[in-house]
C-alpha cells in the first residue's frame, strides 16, 4: 500500500491509529483523580508531541542515515517559526502560506549552512553547525531585534497589515485553516474522563503522518541506501569514484525542511517565535530525542520526542502539595518521609530526573527506547525471536555501521 | 523548599471537574460557558508560573513561597498577612467568592517558549482562571500575550521593562511591579544629591529589550539633570567575563559607570568593576562612582561586599516601616524563617489584588475583573497609596531608592533605604514616548 | 595603543581559562578517546570546592545578642566562625579570607577522586561505544551533577572573594610609559594568568619529561602497541582522567573571585571549550592551549567600542565566526591530526 512493504504499512497504520486516538490514550486517568497529574492529553502538549516528533524524524533522516551529527538543527526550527509569524503578520492568518514559507526558508538556510558545513566531517562538522546556530541565536536575541523582536519573541500585534485578511479590530486574530481555527477544541466527557479534541492537534498530526510516511519512503529508497553507505564507509564510496556530497547535502536540506515545518507548525499553534528556540540547548534536545528513542529507527525519534516533552511539561508541574495529596493515606510521619524522598526529583528538580533517565537509557539500552521495547517484546513472545521486524532491522543496520 | 509546613487540608483537591463529569456521557464544547475556565465546583484554580530551573530559580522559589502564603491567607489560614492592612475589605478569608483557592505551578525556565507551554498547560489542563508570576520581561510579555488570547487574567510578577505596560500592554494583563522609567525617575534626584550635576556617565547595557529600555530611561533622566553620557556599550547576555567592557571605562573620561544589568550579569559586572579598582579612582577631579539602576536583593548576595555604597532602586524592601509591610514580613518570616524579596512581595500582592477584584466584581469573568482593577485605588500593601491606572494597567506607587550597606549585620541587610520617592515624581503620561506604540485592545473572556 | 594593550591582557586572561578547560578536555580525549560533555561540570565542581571550603571555614557558633534584634524583632543571633574562636579573631579572619587559595588543597584530592570514580564507574564502560553514546551519557551526567549542586547550594551565584591582599589593581601603564590609569589590571587576574601558565607548563613537563608521561604519550599515539608491550595502559589512563579533572577543577577554584560560581557555570563554558578544542585540533594539547589564547584575545578585541561600531554585534559571534573560518581553511583545526574524529 502507498508503495510500502507490508511491515512498513503496518507500522504506518499503527502510528496513524495512535495519533488518531492520542487524545484518549494520553488521558488514561479520570479528571480530578490523584493520577490526573500524569495525563498528557491536553491540546498544547499533544501538539508539541507531534511537532517535535516531526523535528526529530527530520533530524533522524540526517543523523540516523548518514551519521552526520548536526548540533545546530534548532536554527532551522527558529527560522521556520520566524517565517511563519511574519507571514501571519504580513499576509494572512491562514496557516498554509505560513507553513509553506517556513519550509522554503528553512530549506534555503539549510542549503547554505549545509553546503559550507558538509565540507568537513565528524566532530568538525558538528562544531560548524553549532557555530552557525549559535550565531543565529545570538544575533536574533540582540542585533536582529527589528526582525525577531529579541528576547520577547516575534508576536502578532493589532497594527499588522495582514494584506489578505484586512486590518483586525478588537482582539488579535487567530491562526486558522480556511476558517477552522487552530485553537478550536471540543471536549468530550465520558463518565469521569474528559478528552480534548483540538483542530490544531489533528492538523499537526496529519502533517506528522505525512512526514513520517515520507521518511519511511526515504529510508527504503535507493537514496536512503546511498546515505547508509555514506555512514558505513564514506571513504570507500569516494574511492569508487562517487561524489557523496550531493547526497549528504540533500539529506541535510531535507532534514532542515522538516525542522522548518516543525517551526512553522509551532508558530501556527501559538503565534510567537522566541530566540530561545535556536539556542544550542534546543539543538541538543533534538539530538537527545533521536538517540534516546533510537537513532536510525523509524519510530524511535517520535518516541524520544514524546518522552522528553512529557518530562518537561508533566514532571515540572508536580509540586510538594501534590505529593502530600498522593501520600495523604499514609501516617503523617511516613508521608513526610516519602515527600522528602521524592521532592528532589519533581517540580524544580525535573532536570535531575531527566538527566538520570538519559544516563539509564544510554547505559542499559544503547539502541534507545525502541530497543527497550524490542527486549520487552522478546520476553513475551520468544517464539518470534527470529521474526524479521522493521525496527530490529534498522537497529541492526545502525549497529553494523558503528 | 525542604522544610515547609504544608497544611494537608489546604491541599486536598475537591473533585470539581470529576463531579461535573460523573453525569451520563454528554458532549460539551469548550464554548459552553461564558468565559475560559469558569470555575464550576467549590474551588477555583490559580496558575503560578515561575522560573524553577535556570539562573532565576531562587527568585522563582521565593515567588512560589509568596503565592503559597497568599493562598493560605485567602483561604483563611495563617495570620491573614496583608489582608488585615489592605484598604479594600472585600476579602474575608473564605477563598474567592466562597470558592476555596487552589493552585498549580509551572516552570517558565526563563524562556518565552517554555513559559508559554507551562501557562498553556495550566489553562488547558488544570483550568486555571488566572496566571501570575515570572522573573523576566521577555517571559512576562510572552505569557501576557498568551493570556490575552486564551481569555484569562495575567497578573505579572517581576518584570521591569517599559514594554510590559508600554508597547506590549494587553487588556488582560496587569503589572504591579515598577518599571525602568520609574527606576530612572526615582534614582535621578538621589544621584544628583549624591554625586552632583557635573558628571559623565558610561553605560554598560545588557543587549536585549529590557536592557535597552533601562538604558534609555536612565540616560534620559540623568541627562535631564545635567549629566553627560560618555558612551553606551551593549554587552552580550550572560557574558560572564566583562573585563573587556570594563577596562576601557577608565580611559573614556567618564566618572560614573551605570550598569544596566540584572541577575547574574549584574553580579559579575559589578564584582569585576570593583575588582578593576574603578571606585578607588578619581576622574575629572571627582571620585569614580558606580550605579546599578535595578537592584535585586537576592542576586545582590552574589556580589557580596562589592555592592557597598552602590545606589539603585527597588520596587519594595522588607525594611519599610508601614503597616502592610510589617504584616507581610511577619507572616512570611514566621513561615519561612527569612524576610521576603521584592519578587515575593509583588507576587503576593498581585494574588491578593486579583482575589479582591473578583470579589468586588462578584464575577470570575476576566472582563469583570479588568473593570474592577482599572482605576482601582488602594493602600496598605507596602507601597503607600497605589493606583492601578486604567489606560495601561500599570500600578503607580512609591519607589524605594536603596544603597548597598557598608557593614551589613547579616545577609538580609545588604541594602539600606536611602529614600522613598513619592508616586507623583515617578508618574508619567500613559502616552509617554517610551511607552508608545501599544494598545490594550479589548478584554478577552475567551471561550 | 594602550587600549589595544589592555585588551590583549584581557584576552590572555580569558584565554587562560579557556586553555585550562580545553587542556583537560583534550587530555581525556587524546588518551581515552572519550568525548566528555561533563568536563564543564568538573570545572563547576572545582569552583564549588572553593565555595564548600568557605562554608566549612565559616561554620559558626551561634550566640544571642540581646542588645540587637533581627527582622522579626527577636534577639539577634550572632554567628562567630569556629576558626575565629580557635585561632583568635585575627588569624581566624585571615584563614577565612584566604579560603579561595586554600581551596586548591581541597580541590586536588577531591577532583582526582571525582575523576577516578567517573572513569572507573562510568566512562570505562563507554570506550567501545560510539561517540554519540559517550556524548549523551556524559551530558546526562553533567545535568545530574549540576542539579545536585543546585539542590545543595541554590541557583544564585555565591560570592567568593579573593584574599584582601589581592584586591585592587596594578597600574601597568605607568611601567610602560603611558599615563597613569591608562592600563590598570586587577591583581587577582594577574595571579590567575600566572597560575594558568604554571599549570599548563606543569602538564606539558609531566608528559614530556617523566616516564609515565612518555608511556601516556605513546599510548595516545598507538594504544594497542603499547598494550602489547605489556604495559598496563588502562591504569595510566585512569590516572590521566584524574589529572584532567584536577586541571579543570583548579581552573574552577581560581576563577571563583572573577566569576561568582553558580550551578550552571559549567554548561556556560562547555560549548565554548568544545569550540576551543576543535579549533585547536582534536587531540592536540598545544593546539588546545593556542586556540584558547587566540579565541580569548580575539574575543577581547571584538568587544572594543571601535570594532563594535563598525560591526554591531560582532562580540556576540566572534568565537563562532573564527571557528568557522579556521575550520574551513584548516580542515583539522590549527594543529589537529588526520583521521581523528572525522568519521
Amino acid at each position: 500500500m502507498l508503495g510500502l512493504e507490508r511491515k512498513d504499512t503496518l507500522l504506518l497504520i499503527v502510528v496513524a491509529a495512535i495519533t488518531l486516538f492520542a487524545p484518549i490514550i494520553l488521558n488514561p486517568f479520570p479528571a480530578g483523580s490523584a493520577l490526573a497529574q500524569f495525563n498528557a492529553g491536553y491540546p498544547d502538549l499533544m501538539q508539541r508531541f507531534v511537532i517535535f516528533g516531526i523535528f526529530a524524524i527530520g533530524f533522524n533522516i540526517l543523523f540516523g542515515l548518514t551519521g552526520y551529527l548536526s548540533f545546530g538543527h534548532a536554527a532551522f526550527l527558529g527560522i521556520g517559526s520566524y517565517s511563519a509569524v511574519w507571514m501571519f503578520k504580513l499576509l494572512s492568518m491562514n496557516v498554509i502560506p505560513a507553513i509553506i514559507l517556513s519550509i522554503v526558508m528553512a530549506g534555503l538556510f539549510a542549503l547554505v549552512i549545509g553546503f559550507v558545513s558538509l565540507r568537513r566531517s565528524g566532530i568538525y562538522f558538528s562544531i560548524l553547525t553549532l557555530a552557525f546556530a549559535q550565531m543565529s541565536y545570538n544575533l536574533a536575541y540582540s542585533v536582529l531585534t527589528p526582525v525577531t523582536n529579541g528576547e520577547t519573541g516575534l508576536q502578532l500585534t493589532l497594527s499588522d497589515p495582514r494584506i489578505l485578511d484586512g486590518a483586525s479590530t478588537g482582539g488579535l486574530p487567530v491562526t486558522s485553516l480556511f476558517g477552522a481555527e487552530m485553537r478550536d477544541t471540543t471536549t468530550l466527557f465520558v463518565g469521569p474522563w474528559s478528552w480534548d479534541f483540538s483542530v490544531g492537534y489533528y492538523f499537526s498530526a496529519a502533517l506528522m503522518l505525512v512526514a513520517f510516511y515520507l521518511s519511511v519512503r526515504i529510508f527504503r529508497s535507493p537514496f536512503g541506501m546511498m546515505l547508509r553507505a555514506v555512514k558505513s564507509n564514506q571513504q570507500r564510496m569516494n574511492y569508487t569514484g562517487l561524489n557523496t556530497r550531493p547526497y549528504t547535502l540533500a539529506a541535510f536540506v531535507i532534514s532542515g525542511m522538516y525542522a522548518g515545518l516543525a517551526g512553522g507548525l509551532l508558530a501556527a499553534m501559538d503565534p510567537l517565535a522566541g530566540a530561545d528556540r535556536m539556542q544550542w540547548t534546543a539543538s541538543g534536545e533534538v539530538v537527545l530525542m533521536t538517540i534516546l528513542g533510537g537513532a536510525g529507527t523509524l519510530i524511535g525519534p517520535v518516541l524520544g520526542a514524546g518522552f522528553i516533552k512529557y518530562f518537561e511539561n508533566i514532571f515540572s508541574k508536580i509540586n510538594d502539595g501534590i505529593l502530600h495529596q498522593w501520600f495523604a493515606f499514609m501516617p503523617d510521619g511516613l508521608e513526610n518521609v516519602m515527600v522528602a524522598v521524592i521532592h528532589p526529583f519533581i517540580g524544580k528538580g525535573w532536570h535531575l530526573t531527566l538527566g538520570i533517565m538519559f544516563m539509564l537509557v544510554v547505559i542499559f539500552l544503547p539502541g534507545g527506547l525502541v530497543e527497550g521495547a524490542q527486549r520487552t517484546g522478546r520476553l513475551f513472545r520468544r517464539r518470534d525471536r527470529n521474526a524479521d521486524h522493521v525496527e530490529s532491522d534498522a537497529a541492526r543496520q545502525r549497529a553494523a555501521a558503528e | 523548599m525542604r522544610r515547609q509546613n504544608f497544611s494537608r487540608r489546604g491541599l486536598l483537591k475537591t473533585g470539581a471537574v470529576g463531579s461535573a463529569g460523573l453525569a451520563l456521557p454528554t458532549i460539551f464544547t469548550s464554548s459552553a460557558s461564558a468565559f475560559t475556565n469558569a470555575p464550576t465546583g467549590s474551588s477555583v484554580t490559580l496558575g503560578f508560573n515561575v522560573p524553577q530551573t535556570g539562573a532565576y530559580a531562587d527568585e522563582g522559589a521565593d515567588e512560589l513561597r509568596a503565592f503559597q502564603l497568599a493562598v493560605e491567607h485567602l483561604n483563611g489560614e495563617g495570620d491573614g498577612g496583608m489582608l488585615n492592612t489592605f484598604s479594600s475589605k472585600a476579602l474575608d478569608g473564605t477563598g474567592i467568592l466562597g470558592k476555596k483557592v487552589e493552585f498549580v505551578t509551572g516552570d517558565t525556565q526563563t524562556k518565552s517558549d517554555a513559559a508559554r507551554a507551562a501557562a498553556q498547560s495550566m489553562i488547558q489542563k488544570d483550568g486555571a482562571v488566572m496566571i501570575s508570576g515570572g522573573s523576566s520581561s521577555g517571559v512576562a510579555v510572552a505569557v501576557q500575550g498568551l493570556c490575552q488570547e486564551a481569555g484569562v487574567i495575567f497578573m505579572a510578577g517581576l518584570t521591569h521593562s517599559n514594554d510590559t505596560t508600554g508597547k506590549d500592554r494587553k487588556a488582560n494583563g496587569f503589572r504591579h511591579f515598577f518599571n525602568a522609567y520609574m527606576s530612572a525617575a526615582a534614582l535621578a534626584p538621589v544621584l544628583q544629591n549624591l554625586y552632583g550635576t557635573e558628571r559623565k556617565a558610561y553605560h554598560l547595557t545588557a543587549d536585549y529589550t529590557w536592557g535597552w529600555t533601562q538604558e534609555e530611561s536612565i540616560a534620559a533622566a540623568t541627562e535631564a539633570m545635567g549629566w553627560q553620557t560618555a558612551e553606551k556599550v551593549r554587552t552580550p547576555l550572560g557574558a560572564g567575563d566583562f573585563s573587556s567592557y570594563i577596562a576601557p571605562v577608565l580611559n573614556s573620561g567618564a566618572d560614573v559607570l551605570v550598569l544596566n544589568h540584572y541577575g547574574g550579569d549584574m553580579v559579575n559586572s559589578l564584582t569585576q568593576a570593583v575588582q578593576f579598582g574603578l571606585r578607588e579612582r578619581q576622574a575629572n577631579g571627582q571620585d569614580f562612582q558606580i550605579v546599578v539602576p535595578l537592584y535585586s536583593e537576592l542576586m545582590a548576595r552574589g556580589a557580596g561586599s562589592a555592592i557597598a555604597g552602590i545606589p539603585g532602586s527597588q520596587n519594595w524592601d522588607w525594611k519599610l516601616e508601614d503597616e502592610g509591610t510589617k504584616a507581610f514580613v511577619k507572616s512570611f518570616g514566621e513561615k519561612y524563617g527569612f524576610p521576603p524579596s521584592q519578587a515575593a512581595h509583588t507576587c503576593y500582592v498581585q494574588a491578593l489584588l486579583y482575589a479582591d477584584a473578583v470579589t468586588r466584581a462578584n464575577d470570575f469573568n476576566p472582563c469583570a475583573v479588568v473593570e474592577a482593577l482599572e482605576g482601582f485605588e488602594f493602600d496598605g500593601m507596602g507601597n503607600g497609596p497605589t493606583l492601578y491606572r486604567a489606560e495601561d494597567h500599570q500600578c503607580f506607587k512609591d519607589v524605594v531608592v536603596v544603597k548597598g550597606a557598608e557593614n551589613p549585620q547579616d545577609e538580609f541587610h545588604l541594602v539600606e533605604i536611602v529614600e522613598v520617592t513619592p508616586t507623583a515624581q515617578v508618574t508619567y503620561a500613559h502616552d509617554h514616548p517610551m511607552f508608545a506604540g501599544g494598545a490594550l485592545g479589548e478584554c478577552n473572556p475567551g471561550a | 595603543m594602550d587600549a589595544i594593550l589592555i585588551q590583549i591582557l584581557n584576552g590572555l586572561d580569558k584565554g587562560s581559562a579557556y586553555a585550562l578547560i580545553a587542556l583537560g578536555l583534550t587530555l581525556i580525549f587524546g588518551t581515552l578517546g572519550v568525548v566528555n560533555f561533563a568536563h564543564g561540570a568538573l570545572f563547576m565542581i572545582g569552583a564549588f570546592c572553593a565555595v564548600t571550603l568557605q562554608k566549612i571555614l565559616t561554620i559558626s557558633v551561634t550566640t544571642i545578642d540581646p542588645e540587637r534584634t533581627d527582622f522579626l524583632g527577636n534577639p539577634l543571633k550572632v554567628k562567630t566562625p569556629y576558626v575565629e574562636n580557635w585561632f583568635g579573631p585575627e588569624i581566624g579572619a585571615a584563614i577565612v579570607d584566604w579560603a579561595v587559595p586554600l581551596a586548591i588543597l581541597l580541590a586536588i584530592p577531591v577532583m582526582v577522586l571525582v575523576g577516578f570514580v567517573m572513569e572507573r564507574g562510568l566512562i570505562k564502560h563507554f570506550y567501545k561505544r560510539p561517540h554519540a553514546d559517550q556524548i549523551l551519557v556524559t551530558f546526562g551526567l553533567a545535568i545530574v551533577l549540576q542539579e545536585i549542586i543546585k539542590y545543595f547550594y541554590g541557583a544564585n551565584p555565591i560570592p567568593t572573594p579573593a584574599p584582601q591582599a589581592f584586591t585592587g589593581s596594578l597600574d601597568i601603564g605607568v611601567w610602560l610609559g603611558f599615563d597613569p590609569y591608562s592600563i590598570i589590571y586587577p591583581y587577582w587576574r594577574l595571579v590567575y594568568f600566572f597560575f594558568a601558565g604554571i599549570i599548563i607548563a606543569g602538564v606539558f613537563a609531566f608528559l614530556q619529561f617523566t616516564t609515565f608521561g612518555m608511556v601516556v604519550r605513546a599510548g595516545m599515539a598507538d594504544r594497542e602497541t603499547v598494550g602489547l608491550l605489556g604495559i598496563d595502559i588502562d591504569r595510566r589512563f585512569t590516572l590521566m582522567f584524574g589529572l584532567a579533572a584536577a586541571v579543570a577543577g583548579l581552573a574552577g577554584v581560581m576563577y571563583t573571585p572573577i566569576l561568582s560560581p553558580n550551578y550552571h557555570m559549567g554548561m556556560d563554558f562547555l560549548v565554548l571549550s568544545f569550540v576551543v578544542v576543535v579549533v585547536g585540533g582534536m587531540g592536540s594539547l598545544p593546539g588546545a592551549v593556542l586556540a584558547g589564547f587566540l579565541l580569548g584575545i580575539l574575543q577581547s578585541f571584538a568587544s572594543m567600542n571601535e570594532v563594535k561600531s563598525l560591526l554591531p554585534g560582532i562580540d556576540q559571534i566572534i568565537i563562532y565566526l573564527v571557528a568557522i573560518v579556521i575550520l574551513l581553511t584548516r580542515p583539522r583545526g590549527l594543529m589537529g591530526r588526520r583521521g581523528v574524529m572525522e568519521e
